[in-house]
């Protein structure tokens, strides 16, 4: 457990997969699954095969098993579209549903997906508090409270010796915690883009996994 | 056989004797044989492509078609005026001549099947669309001669295949169809025959050769005896150039890609006092920017042009009295099939000038030039038909009859590419075409054939023929946006200049400028697919373009080791190459005849190795990649290389002390199949066969679907593709051919196996001179998942220690 770090006096875990789990909590977090994204897609002509949606749950599960969280909590943007529970195979959908019997599931809703997971299970808010943290999908800068967010996909990019090197990570201030995307097929956004250190209200780090190794840079 | 009085008058009446191999043409026809004609530029080859059906015409009434005949271009016009129409109505013979390609109107097509003229000029793709309507059964059954233009652009390419398997089912629907090939001068006309007949037997074609013109002048510039270190385009000799132009009556400048194609038309305007009026020709220009320039040098209106590929087949243009070749020509055979652009009248010499990019170019040029004079063309490379194209063919044919699968596949295996072909492959590929293979089951639209109860395959939909003649064809261009002028105006048209590649445009923005059609754009706004531009100023971009590099060829990197062991050569040579190569002989070492050199030194806190492997760029680009995993392996922390036509070098955090190891050729098939998956040329290759293999359309009715879209589709589909069913048959087909072209893996084998025998290994003090050249080259490439590690560990060391306050 090297790679843990302390925030509001919690210790929190990264993992190399972009899920973050809260050990005293036996609770793991995710943001931005955009499950069912490839569908969406092709409902617009666009056919892609349906694969990534159960890429996605695999590598879920993988991260539920490894930790032994006992509460799963999404950040948000679960789904690609309000319309996406809907379009999910059999098989994805009952591999989701085991999970959020067997788990004390929390869906967090986001700009993308509003409430449409709640057929399958498990609590849906809006935004939630737990322990010191508030949980939502996108950082409120306003808020002063630590906060558990996703949302904006963040990603280090840093020249060293002349090469540019490319990273999800996790983004940290003072009161923010900012979880990269979970979900296969998700892009990322510049950590140090203005969208994202206005977001995060103050000096913030940047927190790559490399080969089992936490590593921090501070965003400038 | 004599020519019938009609024809015989007529060129008596021009003054003209039918030549030898024209003779020889109807005689083979007469015999009812198939046959190959190897003819220089300028022999009046199309012509006697025709003969034999123009005199059976005129002596025998015959109705509805009786030649087809296939070019490589859509442009057909000029060239068939003169070798056909003409002809035809001075000797007053009553025949009936249409084209049937992409440009005609559908109701023409649709009359073309009901009424057929007696010759028909076409191309493979409007072929291939012809043969998938029910109306080609009764339509080809009388079909006499079919004639095959520039047939050495064909052979071993995809559009080859299809044409091949055309020409396999033509054969089906006339058995006594007549096969006639017509070919520049080709290094192996035998294997052309092979390639030529049914059934690939090369017996039944007799090989007609034309006699060989006046042996072309080539010439090498070196201005003051100086040849740049590194660069590949000749641009610094802009000034030089404009000079030959001025003293000639119209050139031809090739370029070897069509970003220098910009780059040299806008450095030889910066010398063009007098200006002089020169224009550009390349494949991304648009068609009717293309039909302009050809028609003003027709003309005569033009004193140069600056061209790729684009002008290296077909058509007369005007007088071009000299050639000049900008860089490397890569290949003998293209060196002279260039060089024959020049002058098309058989008694007088081609001149062509080659004006060498850098020091290896000059070498590479000289040993083109030794190759012409010998007579040394290049073998070209002819392989199995790609399954991809035979995919998209068999629903073609289905669509035009139900059809039981061993008779098609007995069809198929007549096609010379699809000889080989075993009958578990041709099962895959029906199997895909039933089913889309299991990955893609959920998708009912890649279900296309089915076999009825009969026995007979046939399309599951009647709307499936529409779109497989939307999809069909075997040529994919990379994504591309439209360039449009002139607009910006709502209910204006603006005109279409060409395409850019999609990739390219990406980094455009709004006010950006950029080098297209030998002018300065300047971004004004997108829409869609289109850019809208105006004229702009400033320091513009240059679009970049994939692909389109031929590597040197086998025989030419043999010559040019030759040269640099031939030490009585180097004295008629530049003084800046003879210098070079003396001061590499004392420095290091020459490459040997058959060795691989390999230099190690150290450079700027880097470790550099340079191998010497004179096996082509893309053969070295996959060496670069194995070398580097396999240091990465060895904890040398390798951070990119570079692959020229002559070299590969290397550099790490880490020195090289023994090379051996990394050149062991024999755990190569693994290790390339681990690094090819994950490597964009297996993506790219992909995205070509799932387009042709019909998993990605092209346009969807009504719809055209931006290019965008596309790209990132095949992209996805590759990775569900790879995952979960790693056998598919597209994936087998991207393989076949990342393995090609893309990777020349065959060569890179052979250069390992070299390497192995005999590796001589130098320690040189520092970077030495045969390096540069290639270190100068772009397009290096970044590796190293360990250095990555390692440099964004310094970097975190480094910024905590730069913040520490005591």
């Amino acid at each position: 457990m090297d790679v843990a770090f302390s925030f509001a006096g919690e210790t929190l875990v990264p993992l190399a997969s972009g899920a973050l789990f809260w050990p005293a909590e036996a609770t793991l977090l995710v943001a931005d699954l955009h499950l069912e994204k490839a569908s969406h897609f092709a409902k617009k002509g666009w056919l892609l095969p349906p694969h990534a949606t159960a890429d996605t749950l695999a590598a879920l599960i993988d991260a539920v098993e490894a930790s032994g969280a006992t509460r799963l909590i999404c950040l948000g943007d679960s789904f690609h579209d309000q319309g996406g529970p809907d379009r999910l195979l059999p098989e994805a959908r009952s591999a989701l549903q085991l999970m959020t019997r067997n788990l004390d599931w929390w869906w967090i809703t986001g700009n993308h997906d509003e409430d449409a997971a709640a057929a399958l299970g498990g609590r849906v808010m809006t935004e939630t508090r737990l322990g010191p943290f508030v949980l939502r999908h996108e950082a409120d800068a306003a808020d002063r409270a630590p906060e558990l967010s996703g949302h904006f996909h963040p990603k280090l990019v840093i020249r060293v010796r002349s090469r540019h090197i490319a990273r999800r990570c996790f983004a940290l201030s003072a009161t923010k915690l900012i979880l990269p995307a979970f979900g296969a097929f998700t892009g990322g956004l510049d950590v140090a883009d203005p969208a994202l250190k206005s977001a995060l209200a103050g000096p913030a780090e940047a927190l790559v996994l490399d080969g089992g190794r936490l590593l921090r840079f501070p965003v400038v | 056989m004599s020519l019938p009085p009609i024809t015989a008058n007529w060129f008596a009446l021009r003054g003209w004797r039918p030549r030898a191999h024209q003779m020889a043409m109807l005689d083979v026809a007469t015999k009812g044989r198939h046959a190959l004609l190897t003819a220089p530029t300028g022999a009046g080859k199309t012509l006697a492509g025709f003969l034999p059906s123009l005199a059976d015409l005129a002596t025998t009434p015959h109705d509805g078609l009786h030649t087809l005949y296939i070019s490589p271009l859509k442009a057909l016009a000029v060239d068939v005026q003169r070798n056909l129409l003409t002809p035809i109505a001075e000797m007053g013979l009553d025949i009936t001549v249409e084209t049937r390609t992409g440009d005609t109107p559908s109701d023409r097509k649709a009359r073309q099947k009901a009424r057929p003229p007696q010759i028909l000029l076409t191309t493979p793709e409007s072929l291939a669309i012809l043969l998938s309507a029910p109306e080609s059964l009764s339509m080809m059954a009388g079909v006499r001669r079919v004639i095959i233009d520039e047939i050495h652009a064909f052979g071993t390419t995809k559009r080859g295949d299809q044409l091949s398997l055309c020409l396999a089912r033509l054969q089906k629907l006339a058995p006594a169809l007549q096969r006639v090939g017509l070919s520049a001068t080709i290094a192996d006309p035998e294997s052309w025959a092979g390639w030529l007949a049914p059934d690939a037997d090369a017996a039944a074609v007799e090989i007609v050769r034309a006699e060989a013109g006046v042996d072309p002048e080539i010439d090498i510039l070196a201005i003051d005896d100086r040849i740049p270190w590194g660069g590949h385009n000749g641009r610094y000799a802009a000034r030089a150039v404009m000079q030959q132009i001025a003293r000639s009556r119209l050139a031809i400048v090739f370029v070897n890609t069509r970003a220098v194609a910009e780059l040299v038309f806008r450095d030889l305007w910066a010398e063009n006092d007098e200006a002089l009026p020169i224009g550009i020709h390349h494949g991304s220009l648009a068609p009717e920017a293309r039909r302009k320039v050809e028609a003003a040098m027709a003309a005569g209106r033009l004193r140069a042009i600056v061209a790729t590929a684009s002008l290296d087949l077909g058509l007369d243009w005007g007088d071009v009295d000299l050639v000049i070749q900008m860089g490397a020509p890569k290949g003998a055979s293209r060196l002279l099939q260039r060089t024959g652009r020049a002058n098309h009248r058989m008694d007088e010499a081609s001149r062509c000038l080659i004006v060498p990019g850098n020091r290896f170019e000059f070498l590479e040029a000289l040993a083109a030039r030794d190759a012409v004079a010998a007579g040394e063309l290049d073998p070209d490379g002819f392989r199995p038909g790609g399954l991809d194209v035979l995919a998209q063919h068999v629903v073609g044919l289905v669509a035009a009859a139900p059809i039981h699968p061993d008779e098609l596949y007995a069809e198929v295996r007549s096609a010379a590419p699809f000889a080989g072909l075993t009958r578990d492959a041709f099962d895959r590929v029906l199997d895909y075409a039933a089913t889309g293979g299991y990955a893609l089951k959920a998708y009912e639209r890649y279900q296309r054939i089915v076999a009825g109860r009969d026995g007979l395959l046939r399309l599951r939909s009647a709307a499936l023929a529409r779109q497989w003649r939307m999809n069909s064809g075997t040529i994919v261009e990379a994504v591309a946006m439209n360039v449009v002028f002139g607009t910006g105006k709502p209910g204006r048209h603006g005109r279409k200049l060409g395409q850019v590649e999609e990739y390219f445009a990406g980094q455009l923005r709004v006010g950006d400028s950029f080098m297209f059609a030998g002018q300065t754009l300047e971004v004004t706004g997108f829409d869609g697919a289109d850019i809208h531009v105006r004229l702009g100023r400033g320091s513009p971009k240059v679009p970049v373009y994939a692909g389109g590099r031929m590597p040197m060829t086998t025989r030419l990197a043999a010559r040019v080791r030759g040269l640099m062991n031939a030490r009585d050569r180097w004295a008629a040579m530049p003084d800046d190459v003879r210098e070079w190569l003396e001061l590499q002989a004392r420095v290091s070492r020459l490459p040997g005849h058959d060795d691989v050199l390999v230099e190690t030194f150290a450079r700027d806190g880097r470790w550099y190795m340079a191998v010497y492997g004179f096996a082509g760029h893309p053969a070295h680009q996959t060496l670069g990649m194995l070398v580097t995993q396999r240091m990465e392996r060895a904890g040398l922390m390798p951070l990119g290389f570079v692959a020229s036509d002559y070299a590969m070098v290397c550099w790490s955090l880490e020195p090289v002390d023994d090379p051996r190891p990394l050149f062991d050729p024999t755990v190569l098939e693994d290790e390339l199949a681990d690094w090819l998956a994950a490597s964009p040329f297996l993506r790219r290759a992909f995205r070509e066969v799932a387009i042709i293999g019909g998993l990605i359309e092209r346009v969807q009715p009504g719809v055209q679907k931006s290019g965008k879209a596309m790209s990132v589709s095949a992209d996805l589909i590759y990775d569900v593709l790879r995952k979960h069913q790693p056998d598919h048959l597209l994936l087998t087909a991207a393989w076949t051919d990342a393995r090609g072209k893309l990777t020349d893996v065959a060569r890179l084998a052979d250069l390992l196996e070299q390497a192995h025998g005999r590796l001589t290994h130098v320690r040189a003090a520092h970077v030495t001179p045969l390096a540069v050249p290639s270190m100068l080259t772009i397009g290096r490439e970044r590796v190293g998942a360990e250095a990555d590690s390692a440099l964004l560990a310094e970097a975190e060391a480094l910024i905590a220690e730069a913040l520490r306050l005591d």
